[in-house]
């Protein structure tokens, strides 16, 4: 079974946002890092499939040099191959999965697995995009997964109130939502093999961007709260206030 | 400028985030002075469309096929795309609920068009759409343009609004042709958990932390809940130790969710639980620890045990009849 996973490297989830002064992007000094949590899970799924069923299993991360970091802890992790697709610039979701749709089409995978979602944009696109791109069948959301004979794929998937049960069949993508395991911790032994592994290096499929950002800022700040009071006393205040003031009720 | 508005159905009812995606569709095609119109997808779904005039539909297009009874996701995006064509759509909007974000990407693709996901505000600036959307978990918007012809927006549910009026849909029948290759990715079965509503979904939600001590006393939460006919809620310390079901749980790796009241219980407010749920309209805190960071967004607090709170809060409510 061949497996690619992309992983994408996001600011820590404490980082405290701040605008660069171009108005658009984030300011990057002193902020951390980090491998996009779903991310991990579709590493962590990846591996069980590989180990499970033989094969290997290939990590793509598009963006600038500090994303080997992300890469290298995948390695860690247990994957067998890391590619970075270089690029410095600012790209949209569909330029970034027009770059990872072209690599991975040279790869021929099985099973290609990302995140529910990038924790910095949020946009939740890339996935669905790449699997548009490749003409690949995809389950989003995805809290189970098992492969089957003939590589029939049954799947749960989270939707609002429960769960569907989706069938599909490799070659397919599968965008992995938290649930569907836990992630192990790269072991010592992982970090030291992860330094003899090679990150190849290619610059990322140039592409076209159809989403341009006008301005990112700060939400505007929220007033500060009342405190109706320190025990069950307050209780009746504070429905008269979600009736009368907040009109919540 | 053409507007098309999906409507999402499920058992036999237009699900809400999609009827505040067909209003702000109308409302925008109305300010840009294009044609509106909105699509519904599926088997049996003929019988709903009549009902969309109410929520600012005049026009409804059904697509009525027995081999969409199975959702399948990549067909769904493209009787959406081949519609829009067929329509002369440049906007296309779709509710950002699970489904709607599982096929925009695709109709995208369709449509060459670019795609700004989850947005909380749309406004018309010199002919051009400046869509806002949270990024960083909520802890920045970004304002979006996209440059190509046709243009694809998620809507994220509960921010824009679906005030009933009256009026009939004009309901005209289509057909799109389906292959094989779009059906390969079928859904078998759909598993709804009865009662409570989704935390995405529900109006009002209740949602407990660490400070509840153990699953054992979240009835304190669920029985608040059902006096609301609330959602149930969690933060991740709960969902890690296995205390509630992780899809109760509500921040930067679980739900985002915006209801119109959220009401935080021996929730501490760690960022990563309040980039899930700071757009919540109004919010309630109960914590025993004045300087909790949760007291900083609420709007009202108090500052006391969970367990006497609690109880008096689902007394109280049930008296006042909420
Ligand atoms: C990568 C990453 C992602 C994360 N994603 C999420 C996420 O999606 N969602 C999320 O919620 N967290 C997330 N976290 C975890 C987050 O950092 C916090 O650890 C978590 O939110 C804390 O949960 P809590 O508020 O229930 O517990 P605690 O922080 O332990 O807070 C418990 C609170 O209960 C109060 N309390 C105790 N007893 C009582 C009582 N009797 N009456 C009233 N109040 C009482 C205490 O004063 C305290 O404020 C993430 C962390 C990381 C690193
Ligand atoms: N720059 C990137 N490099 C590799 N994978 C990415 C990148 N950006 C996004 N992804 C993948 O696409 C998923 C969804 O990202 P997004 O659409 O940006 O929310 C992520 O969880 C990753 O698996």
């Amino acid at each position: 079974m061949k497996v690619v996973v992309c992983i994408n490297h996001v600011p820590d989830t404490e980082t405290k946002i701040r605008v660069a002064p171009d108005g658009i992007t984030i300011d990057r000094t002193g902020v951390n890092f980090m491998m996009s949590p779903y991310d991990e899970i579709a590493v962590e799924e990846g591996l069980r499939i590989r180990d499970r069923f033989k094969g290997d299993v290939t990590v793509i991360s598009l963006g600038p040099e500090a994303n080997r970091e992300t890469l290298r802890k995948a390695l860690a992790m247990g994957a067998d191959r890391a590619v970075l697709l270089r690029d410095d610039t600012a790209r949209d979701s569909f330029a970034t999965a027009s770059a990872l749709a072209a690599e991975i089409k040279g790869l021929a995978p099985d099973v290609v697995l990302f995140g529910r979602q990038s924790i910095d944009y949020d946009d939740a696109q890339v996935g669905t995009l790449v699997a548009g791109i490749l003409s690949l069948p995809s389950v989003a959301v995805v809290v189970k997964m098992e492969i089957r004979e003939g590589g029939e794929v049954l799947c749960e998937r989270e939707i609002e109130g429960g769960h569907e049960v989706v069938r599909t069949k490799l070659p397919a993508v599968f965008l992995a939502q938290k649930g569907l395991n836990d992630p192990r911790y790269p072991s010592l032994k992982g970090i030291m093999a992860a330094k003899n592994k090679p990150i190849e290096e290619k610059p990322a499929a140039p592409a076209e961007i159809r989403v341009h950002t006008v301005a990112l800022r700060k939400p505007p700040p929220k007033n500060p709260g009342r405190i109706v009071g320190t025990d069950a006393s307050a209780v009746p205040e504070l429905v008269r206030l979600l009736h009368e003031e907040a009109k919540v009720l | 400028m053409n507007v098309l508005a999906f409507a999402e159905e499920r058992g036999g009812k237009i699900k809400k985030s999609s009827l505040e995606t067909i209003r702000a569709g109308r409302r925008l095609a109305e300010s840009l002075g294009g044609e509106f119109a909105a699509v519904v997808i599926g088997s049996g779904v003929a019988a709903v469309a009549p009902g969309l005039g109410r929520y600012g539909a005049a026009r409804v297009i059904a697509v009525d096929d027995p081999k969409l009874a199975q959702h399948a996701n990549a067909a769904v995006a493209k009787v959406i795309a081949e519609v829009a064509l067929a329509e002369h759509a440049s906007l296309v909007f779709l509710p950002a609920s699970q489904m709607g974000k599982d096929i925009a990407p695709r109709v995208a693709l369709r449509l060459n068009a670019g795609l700004a996901p989850d947005c909380i505000a749309l406004r018309a600036e010199g002919g051009e759409i400046i869509a806002t959307r949270p990024v960083f978990a909520g802890k920045a918007l970004l304002d979006v343009r996209i440059t190509t012809p046709v243009k694809v927006f998620t809507l994220r549910p509960n921010t824009f609004d679906a005030a009933e009026e009256s009026g009939e849909a004009r309901v005209e029948m289509r057909t799109v042709p389906l292959e094989p290759a779009d059906l390969v990715t079928t859904v078998q079965e759909m598993k709804i958990a009865a009662g409570r509503p989704d935390v995405t979904e529900a109006d009002i939600i209740v949602s407990g932390g660490r400070g509840m001590k153990g699953p054992e006393h979240f009835d304190l939460i669920e029985r608040l809940a059902d006096a609301l006919a609330a959602g149930v809620g969690a933060s991740r310390a709960v969902v890690d130790a296995g205390w509630r079901p992780h899809d109760e749980q509500v921040g930067q790796t679980g739900k985002t969710v915006s209801p119109s009241l959220y009401i935080a219980c021996g929730i501490s407010g760690a960022v990563q639980h309040l980039a899930g749920m700071s757009s919540s309209r109004y919010i309630v805190a109960i914590n025993r620890d004045k300087d909790a960071p949760i007291f900083q967004i609420a709007d009202y607090g108090i500052v006391g045990d969970v367990f006497e709170i609690l109880p008096a809060l689902t007394e109280e409510l049930k008296k006042a009849g909420a």
